[in-house]
């Protein structure tokens, strides 16, 4: 068993690191103070080729693992969890599903534009009444014949005001429940779509997260997803490749609060020594430091299992549990350790213990993670 | 154009930590890196292939580990990257390693060598210019600006303690690059990529160069380090924040307790 990175892997490494530290953390306080969306960073990303990393040459992407896509959601997190979360979304909610079930004409219309970050993708699965019970979905699709019309809402939808493709589920058929979604492609500007209230968010406020609105929206024929009623299980399986990105946001989020906190205690002085040196801390640190990296190894698993085509669903719920709950931990600590100035502005640590709250709720909350793990332990 | 870059791998002296105990700087551990000047000098060449097409040879001397930079370069754009690597190599100062440099440089067809102007490790800046004195070729050091006119000619703007100079030369010439003029561009994914799975390190011994063996090396080297060490750390000064006019008396006062004035 091979724990450590390929060359290839660490090359990829310092290059997302270089990037994220020299373009990407100078604008995180902007971005979260300002609610802005970074849509210079987004261009410069897709111009690198990160908007595409595990998308096939031939579709217009990278060609590279799910290992390094991961990676680069943990580098971009660690100073800015709102530019990971547009990557995640955009890759593993949008891209993956187009690849894992779209027809040839679907991938060659759609992947090349998104691979590039010329555009950007969203997915569109919580109603304001089907939130962790996805299943009561009222946003219904009807067969016009020579269109589907599709009418509802979608509410909390990352990168929405800024994307040009979104995944889209709807009831085809009520009495058949689950087996009664469908998976749509909608773009940007088809007739009767529009883009709704901007939510006012606790953390990762850059992220453009809006509400989508169908009101007699027409969608053509050929832009249903996989199969007529498989867009529950096309929903579900794009969620387990999504919890990986969300865990790598979740570990970055934790990783750049250790940074930053390791740098404060050593700076930091009281009672004639910096609080690093007080056991305190160093024993506080190493517990958090130990967290850090089993969600590491968590997510680095997953990941591997999904690049090797092994199930991966449990191991995901697993990386998102353990990773979101540890940046949790280690951001509220983190802030503790800086005491009234992490409380301020003026350190990123408050900023990153609000960002953190949000990996334990979205792309299904830790107590959805939870029945994931137990339903496969008592299967 | 035909463009070789010579570059070097070093260690990261901003992560350089001193053993309090021994003064000596601790290695272990260190992260090797391009070095700055070099990586500078690649940017300008992968410039003069954005704009010209111009193909890029990237090219190193040291241990095998040091493959680490030329797949750095060839991710960043470089179409070429062959490492120096053989025995009779090791224990070179700048004279034996520009003699090396040199006799590969004598075998890949070029039109313009850059360089870095020197390493963060040893500091002496006089690679690039043994090179172009070994080779007779014209050469512009300190090169914060670089214009080419499509065909044969050069417009080099050096920088020199006071301002700078605008110089001309032609092709075949060599140049020695400040980073701090040139912000080097990022890898991309798909360079990445393509370094490790679609392009080669071309791995040269003493039998692929032309050079005279006796330059080479320990044996080609006329300087030794006689003696190495640690400068003692400056203790932190005392910072004053105070009215320009209190300032003139204190400084008065300090340079008297010091019997300066």
């Amino acid at each position: 068993m091979d724990f450590s990175l390929s060359k290839k892997e660490q090359l990829f490494l310092q290059m997302i690191r270089e990037f994220a530290v020299n373009e990407v953390k100078p604008l995180a306080a902007e971005v979260d103070e300002q609610e802005k969306f970074p849509i210079e960073t987004v261009k410069k990303l897709g111009k690198l080729g990160v908007m595409g990393i595990p998308i096939p040459v031939q579709y217009g992407g990278q060609g590279g693992t799910n290992q390094m896509y991961s990676m680069a959601v943990e580098e971009l997190s660690r100073v800015c969890a709102t530019t990971g979360v547009i990557v995640s979304a955009h890759t593993s909610l949008c891209m993956a599903p187009i690849l894992e079930h779209g027809t040839e004409e679907q991938k060659m219309k759609y992947l090349p534009k998104l691979a590039s970050g010329e555009w950007i993708g969203a997915f569109g699965l919580t109603e304001p009444n089907a939130g962790t019970d996805a299943a009561m979905q009222q946003t219904t699709a009807v067969d016009a014949g020579d269109k589907w019309i599709i009418n509802g809402s979608k509410i909390f939808i990352t990168n929405a005001s800024e994307a040009s493709v979104f995944i889209v589920m709807a009831m085809t058929d009520k009495s058949k429940g689950t087996k009664g979604i469908s998976a749509f492609i909608v773009e940007k500007g088809f007739k009767g779509f529009s883009i709704g209230k901007k939510e006012m968010k606790m953390g990762i406020r850059g992220s453009a997260t809006c509400e989508l609105i169908f009101e007699n929206c027409e969608v053509p024929k050929e832009n249903l997803l996989g199969e007529l009623g498989k867009g529950f299980k096309i929903a579900m399986m794009t969620l387990d490749g999504g919890r990986i990105g969300i865990a790598s946001q979740a570990l970055g989020i934790a990783q750049g609060a250790m940074d930053e906190t390791v740098k404060y205690t050593k700076e930091r002085k009281q009672f004639g020594k910096a609080i690093a040196k007080f056991q305190n801390t160093q024993f506080q640190m190493a517990d958090l430091e130990t967290k850090v990296q089993a969600a590491r190894l968590l997510v680095r698993s997953a990941s591997y299992k999904k690049d090797m085509h092994i199930p991966y669903s449990a191991d995901a719920a697993m990386a998102k549990l353990f990773a979101a709950e540890t940046a949790m931990e280690v951001t509220t600590k983190a802030v503790q350790f800086h005491g009234g100035y992490g409380y301020t502005r003026e350190y990123p640590v408050e900023r990153m213990m609000r960002d953190a709250k949000i990996t334990e709720i979205y792309e299904g909350t830790s107590e959805v993670q939870r029945m994931v793990i137990a339903a496969k332990l008592f299967a | 154009m035909k463009i070789v870059v010579c570059i070097k791998q070093v260690p990261d002296t901003t992560e350089i930590k001193i053993n309090p105990v021994t003064g000596t700087l601790i290695r272990d551990g260190v992260p090797s890196i391009m070095n700055p000047d070099d990586k500078g000098g690649l940017e300008v060449a992968l410039q003069l292939k954005d704009q010209f097409g111009a193909h890029v040879t990237v090219i190193t001397m040291g241990p095998p580990q040091a493959e680490a930079i030329l797949r750095e370069a060839m991710a960043m754009g470089a179409d070429r990257a062959i490492l120096l690597t053989d025995r009779k190599f090791a224990g070179a100062d700048t004279l034996a390693t520009s003699n090396a440099l040199a006799g590969a440089l004598r075998v890949i067809e070029h039109d313009l060598v850059i360089t870095g102007r020197q390493a963060i490790d040893g500091d002496t800046a006089q690679v690039g210019p043994q090179i172009a004195e070994h080779l007779h070729t014209p050469m512009i050091s300190y090169v914060a600006g670089v214009e080419f006119d499509g065909k044969d000619k050069l417009t080099v703007k050096k920088e020199d303690e006071d301002g700078y100079q605008m110089l001309e030369v032609h092709t075949p010439a060599l140049l020695t690059v400040l980073a701090s003029a040139f912000k080097p561009r990022y890898m991309t994914v798909k360079g990445i990529l393509d370094a490790y799975d679609a392009k080669e390190i071309e791995i040269w011994n003493v039998d692929k160069i032309d050079v005279d063996e006796a330059k080479l090396g320990l044996n080609g080297s006329p300087t030794r380090v006689k003696k190495s060490f640690t400068k003692p750390q400056k203790v932190a000064g005392e910072v004053f924040d105070v009215t320009p006019e209190e300032a003139v008396d204190l400084i008065v006062a300090k340079l008297k307790e010091k019997f300066i004035i």
